[in-house]
């Protein structure tokens, strides 16, 4: 037809068709009105646009609220400790290049327990997503503070206010070395989530996502303060960041003109306590991955790994 | 039954002063970077390669580079040749070359010498410039000689210095030259030897090499007025000379694992580095994870995805490991975790021996984590064993220990060349669709077994949890779920220990003592058995593999002695120790298990020196049990 032939042809059709419910298991048991409702129907969102074959698709947690996403997902799981996500998914997608691997964390599985597997996962810069669920306190264990919860935040552990200022996950990721890929996004503007969700997916890459959350079981007045004090959001904005729809450049008045290949000028509105950036901090195609090394030399035969061995055991026949 | 004393006695020395024995204990003791242990390994592998049986160990310095002539210095090797199979250190050395007068107190300190070793020592040390070096020297040659040993001042880099610039450089290779003399050996076989060793050197290297080897030899025969022959008998079969830690990563890549995933310990990390430089074209890599945690994790994740993997720790590794070693139970991920035990608790003793970690691996995780446990007893089997482990924790869906010690990780001895065969090697993922209506933990009511979905299988999704969950893998914290999966995570044991069979008895039957030993220490004991039946004891030994679950028929086996003793290289209080009762006295770590296990009453001898077990030692204990 109109000269093209089959090889010529490119549009592959898929065997099978997944609609977003193909990506849906059970029924969220997380508390109403909290946030994590809806980072689960973004990523079903985006896993039905990329096609993500089901079985194909690794959904890594730790412990924690967030940590029970991948029970309600229905493609591969691995709900495992707390704290060590991270280096679970790694051996996941090590020798398997061919799985989608993400990871859902909370901020005291990633930024407290597992602080030192999220350093090295960020320097490894393995082809994974990962979404960090932040809510600035613990939930599952009923309200101890975080390491991300404001100074003063009354806690069961900190009944007078806790003591100390927090940790900024954005400034961290962004400080180690070989980073590729930082962004924040917001639980409560969906079009923005599911816009930083995607590019996180699509680049290749460890890409890092903080998205700030709703709890409105244990930080209600903060959440609330949180959605209602938009004076100080400043959106990102760059043609090579994240590009977000009308309704929220009209809710987000604030804009900020930032090229995500600029670490330095990441770094610098990272550290603004003031000031929340939703956007993309940073961006670097060019990081090197461990991923990449992982796979590298796959796919030998028993015939080849024998002569392999055979060649070294050499040195050691007397 | 295979006897470990040779019917060979010692003849009288000849009139060149040869000797024949059955067995010899060499040592070479320098200060690191003096290069004994390539004298030693290079002799080792000649004495396999002519057909003498082979045991060496190395002597390491737990610094990297500790001021020289210090007892902390001492670094060297102790050969043990036989004209049998040699199958553990053995007692005290008969002869030892030393490089300075320093070196033999360290090994003094562990009892490694006796009234008649033969310390040939270098004997520069004596016109040394330094006054206090030249007392020292002639302090230490009056206390060699008030001790009994029988010294030879050798002058060593005297005799180098004709032929190299640098004695330091080259001295091994004189040393070598010196033992070949000592021991009879064809230089032929030297030379090829030094040519091996030095393949990536230079010509003028080897040569150098090779001219300082005839030189040892030379003056040897001059001066020295012994000799020693220990026959051998040329094996018909190809045989390797490795380390427990170099067959442990052979075994792995003949078992088909491609990913070995760790964080440096001592004493297992040498695991690592022989498969880091095999791995590459073997199709595998090693994975240095970040800390132990995140070793096994990274492990466990590429077993979840299909790779089974494998993890290389030491006893404070297996501590931190704990944790994910009871989400692999709980969940069913198949796994390999060598322990290459060191003496603890916490640091303890990082490069000596000890057998300290048998309960904690067993019992060391939360809730009820069964395990199955095996462990290796030679070089040969901690190859085999790895790929045995492969085939468990696949058909069981289970986490697999390996349990070895600094004594074979260390510890070289020849054995037949492996046949490698493709079925060893893992079969390539199963991705074809899962089988619609099976659960992801759909367990076998009797045996406990279930197939698992990997990723890629279409059907197959679940999430996998360590949470309780039920066959469907969904979470559930049901009374009758809890007890139903934890049932079937414990049957797998049973079903697994009805394939495994009686262990054999070394010696007799029946008799009046029976010894029970595990892991490396199988060499000691079954020669003190031998020995002790020498002298007519009624002895015997048996040897276990399998630690958890046991191979059946203990108690019937334990049921044929009057008296039955573990022994093991880890702590017991000695039952005449102050405070020490019948009710509150500590055992043994496989006394404490099989005690529970059998109803007998197993005694246990045991200790912490953090050394091989001398069989003399076992020797002298079976003689006060037994009046011998």
């Amino acid at each position: 037809m109109f000269g093209l032939n089959n090889d010529y042809c490119a549009i592959d059709i898929p065997e099978t068709y997944h609609p977003q419910s193909d990506y849906t298991k059970g029924i969220a048991r997380w508390c109403p009105g909290c946030g994590d409702h809806t980072v689960l129907h973004a990523v079903q969102r985006l896993c039905a646009e990329k096609q993500l074959p089901p079985e194909k698709t690794v959904f890594v947690s730790g412990i924690g609220c967030s940590s029970r996403f991948p029970h309600y997902m229905d493609t591969y799981g691995f709900h495992g400790l707390h704290g060590r996500a991270f280096p679970v998914a790694e051996g996941v997608k090590f020798r398997r290049p061919d799985l989608h691997v993400f990871v859902v964390t909370g901020d005291g599985d990633c930024c407290s327990i597992g602080a030192g597997h999220w350093l090295h996962a960020i320097r490894y810069n393995m082809n994974i997503t990962v979404l960090l669920f932040d809510n600035a306190i613990y939930g599952m264990t009923k309200k101890q503070t975080s390491p991300t919860s404001p100074m003063g935040t009354i806690s069961n552990t900190h009944p007078e206010g806790s003591v100390l200022p927090p940790v900024n996950p954005i400034q961290t990721t962004l400080g180690v070395s070989n980073v590729s890929f930082v962004a924040q996004t917001v639980d409560w503007v969906p079009s923005h989530l599911y816009a930083t969700i995607k590019a996180a997916y699509e680049h290749q890459g460890f890409s890092f996502v903080k998205i700030s959350m709703r709890c409105p079981k244990f930080m209600a007045d903060f959440s609330k303060k949180k959605v209602s004090e938009r004076d100080t959001v400043q959106l990102l904005m760059h043609e090579n960041g994240i590009q977000p729809d009308e309704a929220t450049e009209r809710m987000f008045t604030h804009h900020v003109q930032h090229d995500p290949t600029n670490i330095n000028a990441a770094r610098t509105l990272a550290e603004d306590p003031s000031l929340t950036y939703l956007g993309l901090f940073y961006q670097n195609k060019q990081a090197l991955r461990y991923d990449l090394y992982g796979a590298h030399n796959l796919g030998y035969t028993p015939e080849q790994k024998m002569a392999a061995i055979e060649r070294k055991l050499e040195a050691f026949t007397v | 039954m295979e006897n470990h004393i040779d019917t060979l006695t010692a003849a009288p020395a000849s009139k060149t002063g040869k000797t024949t024995l059955p067995r010899h204990i060499v040592e070479i003791v320098a200060d690191s970077g003096e290069g004994a242990q390539k004298a030693g390994t290079s002799f080792a592998s000649m004495s396999a390669k002519i057909g003498n049986g082979v045991w060496t160990v190395e002597i390491i310095p737990s610094d990297i580079e500790p001021p020289p002539r210090t007892l902390q210095s001492t670094s060297g090797i102790r050969i043990r040749i036989g004209s049998k199979e040699v199958t553990n250190a053995g007692d005290e050395a008969d002869l030892v070359v030393a490089f300075n007068e320093v070196a033999p107190y360290s090994r003094i300190e562990q009892h490694a010498f006796k009234p008649g070793t033969k310390i040939l020592i270098e004997s520069a040390w004596g016109q040394h410039d330094d006054p206090g070096i030249r007392e020292s020297y002639a302090k230490a040659i009056a206390d060699f000689k008030k001790r009994d040993y029988i010294v030879y001042e050798i002058p060593m880099a005297e005799e180098c210095l004709k032929f190299v610039p640098d004695p330091k450089r080259g001295k091994n290779m004189w040393v070598l030259g010196m033992l070949c003399y000592i021991y009879l050996r064809d230089l032929s076989i030297a030379e090829d030897q030094i040519r091996l060793t030095f393949r990536k050197k230079s010509q003028a290297v080897i040569d150098s090499n090779l001219s300082l080897l005839h030189a040892g030899h030379a003056w040897a025969a001059e001066n020295l007025d012994f000799q020693y022959e220990i026959p051998s008998m040329p094996s018909e079969k190809e045989l390797v000379v490795m380390n427990g830690n170099e067959a442990f990563a052979f075994g792995a890549m003949a078992a088909g694992v491609e990913v070995c995933s760790m964080y440096p310990i001592t004493p297992a990390t040498s695991v690592s580095h022989m498969l880091a430089e095999a791995f590459e074209k073997a199709g595998g890599l090693v994975h240095q994870a970040e800390d132990e945690i995140a070793a096994i994790g990274f492990a466990i994740g590429s077993s979840y995805s299909g790779k089974t993997a494998m993890t290389v720790t030491s006893g404070p590794g297996i501590a931190l490991k704990t944790e994910f070693i009871g989400l692999a139970v709980m969940a069913e991920v198949p796994l390999l975790i060598i322990n290459v035990q060191r003496g603890g608790p916490s640091t303890g003793m990082p490069t000596k021996i000890e057998q300290g970690d048998l309960l904690a691996v067993l019992y060391g995780a939360a809730g009820d984590a069964p395990k199955i446990v095996i462990a290796p007893s030679t070089i040969e089997e901690c190859f085999q064993f790895v790929i045995v482990a492969r085939q468990i924790a696949e058909a069981f869906r289970t986490p697999v220990f390996l349990l070895s010690d600094s004594n074979l990780a260390t510890g070289v001895q020849p054995f037949p060349k492996p046949k490698l065969k493709a079925e060893w090697m893992s079969a390539p993922i199963d991705q074809s669709p899962w089988k619609e209506g099976v659960t992801p933990f759909a367990w076998d009511e009797e045996t406990g077994l279930s197939k698992r979905p990997i990723p890629g299988q279409k059907g197959g999704e679940y999430t996998l949890t360590g949470l309780t969950h039920n066959s469907k893998g969904q979470v559930s914290y049901l009374p009758e779920v809890n007890q139903k999966s934890t049932e079937m995570r414990s049957r797998k044991l049973a079903a697994f220990s009805r394939t495994l069979k009686p262990p054999k008895i070394y010696g007799d039957e029946e008799g009046d003592l029976l010894l029970v030993g595990w892991g490396s220490t199988r060499g000691s004991i079954e020669e003190a058995v031998d020995r002790a039946r020498e002298l007519g004891g009624k002895v015997s030994s048996v040897h276990l593999r399998f630690l958890s679950p046991f191979e059946p028929g203990l108690k019937d086996i334990f049921k044929r002695f009057k008296k039955v003793m573990t022994v093991e290289i880890n702590y017991s209080d000695d039952p005449n120790a102050p405070l020490i009762t019948e009710e509150n006295r500590r055992y043994s770590q496989l006394a404490w298990i099989l005690r529970a296990r059998t109803l007998v009453d197993i005694d246990c001898f045991s200790n912490v020196h953090g050394q091989p077990l001398k069989p003399r030692y076992i020797l002298e204990r079976i003689k006060t049990e037994i009046n011998l």
